[in-house]
């Protein structure tokens, strides 16, 4: 058990470091001085000059690199080259906005997601498991800026039952803030609940035949206790594993979402700073965010072991 | 592994059962009807993509202008057509540069016992971006044009292709003709393409399809967030983005784009399922 941590351990590493290596990379496959790109066509040479330095363009890439490394270790991502902070700052100003649409979101989708797989794969072949089944492949189809843009115009401007776009003000309270991310969280949410609607019916077809379900009806078991207690249980490691990943997934749907609702979130940086050729701060975003993906995929791991006694052995 | 046995060419009526099938026959009737519609743009289009009209501006739709006219007077359905052009051969452009780039990747961490932990780690670390992220910042670096979409697409989706690769190839390695093939003193480039790519097609077309419908998605959210391929090319993204800006006034303007995209991903994805479920039934009974 502790070698089989320990690798997993190791093997996070191992990606982590790939990981930062191709941040690192990314900015330096930019045609030209990304120096220059970053200040645009009005900047002087001696600007360009400047601004290299400062970011120790002009070093050797192998000591560029080694500083790089040795930043991102610190937790040091680097300064904006615009909002003037250092990128930390700027991730961590707006990471609340971004954790609760992708919470909400996440949570929205599971709670339409599992049900509905469960019931699918029960009733399988049923009316209601085929309309829920195209719907599934439906949501999966439509993107989410879309409708979110639908949303906007039906429940903000047409009902006015929630804000169009931000987060309220500066002081603005909890309920305030709920109220600017129910769109966008329904928007995200529905799109993202087809994926764990088809995993879960999968899973619980896969166990809906084995032979300890058929044991349990035979001795008389209810059907909702063979369902939900024998067949739900060992059907929920791996729709865990797709709630998990579909959490990293949805900071990906976020970065879009935050856009069309004017969130301040991590996302919209992304996109300004992507816009004004900020570099360090889409650095900064990307490791973090596929930080996190990794973290998720062990934490994943390490809930399969503590459940499944067969991935021990 | 039963999409192995069940190679490409021993189904020569593939179109014939996709057809068969509701589902996917719907999805390939409609997915013709729209490359038609792109292919045939200039002829059927009954007004210029670029042909301004400021009079009719933000008319709503009629007779005369099917799906109305944007905030430039410009006939919405004819810049429709023209942008499924852009969209779906840029779609298809980051299929096939995905499927070089995996098929590669796939065949050495699979064929090639010392390079699979490198370039299968390589491609976990790939996996940890999320899609749209990873495009925008490789947009970012490379520039905004339609080859650089593609490319960072290309870049994102390649690994999802590597890893299907990659486990068919672990099983053909160890088939009985590969180790013939190998034993007659056949080369490894020839191995490679006449008896492990022949025989892993299915996986990687059924992945392919996916794929298409994934960067049909990812295309239009780039090109809406203005990252993307430039605003003047009409693409059902970029349209969504016009008609973002008049959506109390217009709706018709982002509403018909986004109808587009939604109805192609459909179709592809009921296509690709139905491959799916021709090509390898194992899984076909399960999703």
């Amino acid at each position: 058990m502790l070698r089989t941590i320990f690798n997993r351990l190791l093997g996070m590493i191992v990606v982590m470091a790939l990981v930062v290596t191709i941040v690192f990379v990314i900015v330096r496959v930019t045609p030209g001085d990304p120096a220059a790109v970053m200040l645009g066509p009005d900047a002087t040479a001696a600007d360009v000059a400047a601004l290299r330095s400062r970011l120790g363009l002009d070093q050797p890439m192998v000591v560029q690199f080694g500083r790089y490394v040795l930043g991102v270790v610190q937790g040091d991502f680097g300064q904006s080259i615009f909002l003037n902070q250092p990128v930390t700052t700027a991730l961590a100003q707006r990471a609340e906005p971004t954790f609760f649409l992708t919470v909400f979101s996440l949570l929205i989708a599971t709670v339409i997601a599992l049900p509905v797989g469960i019931l699918s794969a029960y009733k399988r072949g049923s009316t209601f498991d085929q309309v829920a089944t195209t719907l599934a492949m439906f949501a999966a189809s439509v993107p989410s800026f879309w409708l979110g843009l639908l949303f906007i115009q039906f429940f903000a401007v047409k009902l006015g039952w929630f804000d169009t776009s931000g987060y309220g003000g500066p002081g603005a309270s909890f309920l305030e803030r709920l109220n600017h991310l129910v769109l966008p969280a329904l928007a995200l949410g529905l799109v993202s609940s087809a994926l764990i609607t088809r995993f879960a019916r999968a899973s619980m077809l896969d166990v809906l035949n084995d032979d300890y379900v058929r044991t349990a009806r035979s001795k008389g078991m209810s059907e909702w206790r063979v369902v939900l207690k024998h067949a739900l249980k060992n059907a929920l490691i791996p729709i865990l594993t797709v709630i998990g990943l579909t959490a990293a997934l949805l900071i990906s749907g976020a970065v879009v979402t935050e856009t069309v609702f004017s969130l301040p979130g991590v996302g919209s940086l992304v996109v300004s700073a992507v816009l004004r050729r900020d570099y360090p701060v889409i650095q900064g975003a990307l490791l973090v965010i596929a930080g996190l993906y990794v973290l998720v995929n062990f934490a994943i791991d390490m809930l399969y072991l503590a459940i499944d006694p067969r991935v021990r052995a | 592994m039963a999409a192995i046995s069940a190679p490409l060419q021993s189904e020569p009526n593939l179109l014939a059962r996709l057809m068969g099938r509701p589902t996917s026959g719907i999805g390939l009737v409609v997915l013709v009807v729209i490359a038609l519609a792109a292919l045939l743009a200039p002829w059927i289009a009954p007004y210029a993509p670029v042909k301004l009209s400021v009079a009719h501006r933000l008319e709503a739709p009629s007779l005369t202008h099917l799906f109305g006219t944007d905030d430039l007077g410009r006939d919405v359905f004819s810049r429709m057509l023209y942008a499924a052009r852009t969209s779906l051969s840029v779609a298809l452009a980051v299929v096939v540069f995905s499927s070089i780039v995996g098929i590669v990747l796939g065949l050495m961490a699979g064929f090639f016992k010392k390079l699979d932990m490198p370039v299968s780690r390589l491609v976990d670390a790939m996996m940890t971006f999320p899609d749209i992220l990873l495009a925008i910042a490789l947009v970012a670096a490379l520039g905004p044009t339609a080859v650089n979409v593609v490319m960072a697409l290309g870049i994102v989706y390649a690994p999802r292709l590597a890893r299907v690769v990659r486990a068919s190839t672990l099983v053909i390695r160890e088939l009985p003709y590969v180790e013939a093939a190998r034993a007659l003193g056949v080369p490894t480039p020839v191995i490679l393409v006449r008896h492990v790519l022949r025989n892993i097609a299915s996986p990687i077309l059924v992945q392919g399809t996916f794929i298409f419908a994934n960067a049909i998605l990812a295309e239009a959210g780039l090109s809406f967030l203005g990252v993307g391929i430039s605003p003047d090319i009409p693409t059902w993204g970029t349209m969504i983005a016009v008609g973002r800006q008049y959506m109390d006034q217009a709706g018709w303007i982002m509403m018909f784009p986004g109808a587009a995209i939604v109805i192609t991903v459909l179709a592809l994805q009921l296509v690709g399922d139905g491959l799916r479920d021709l090509l390898d039934p194992r899984l076909a009974k399960d999703i």
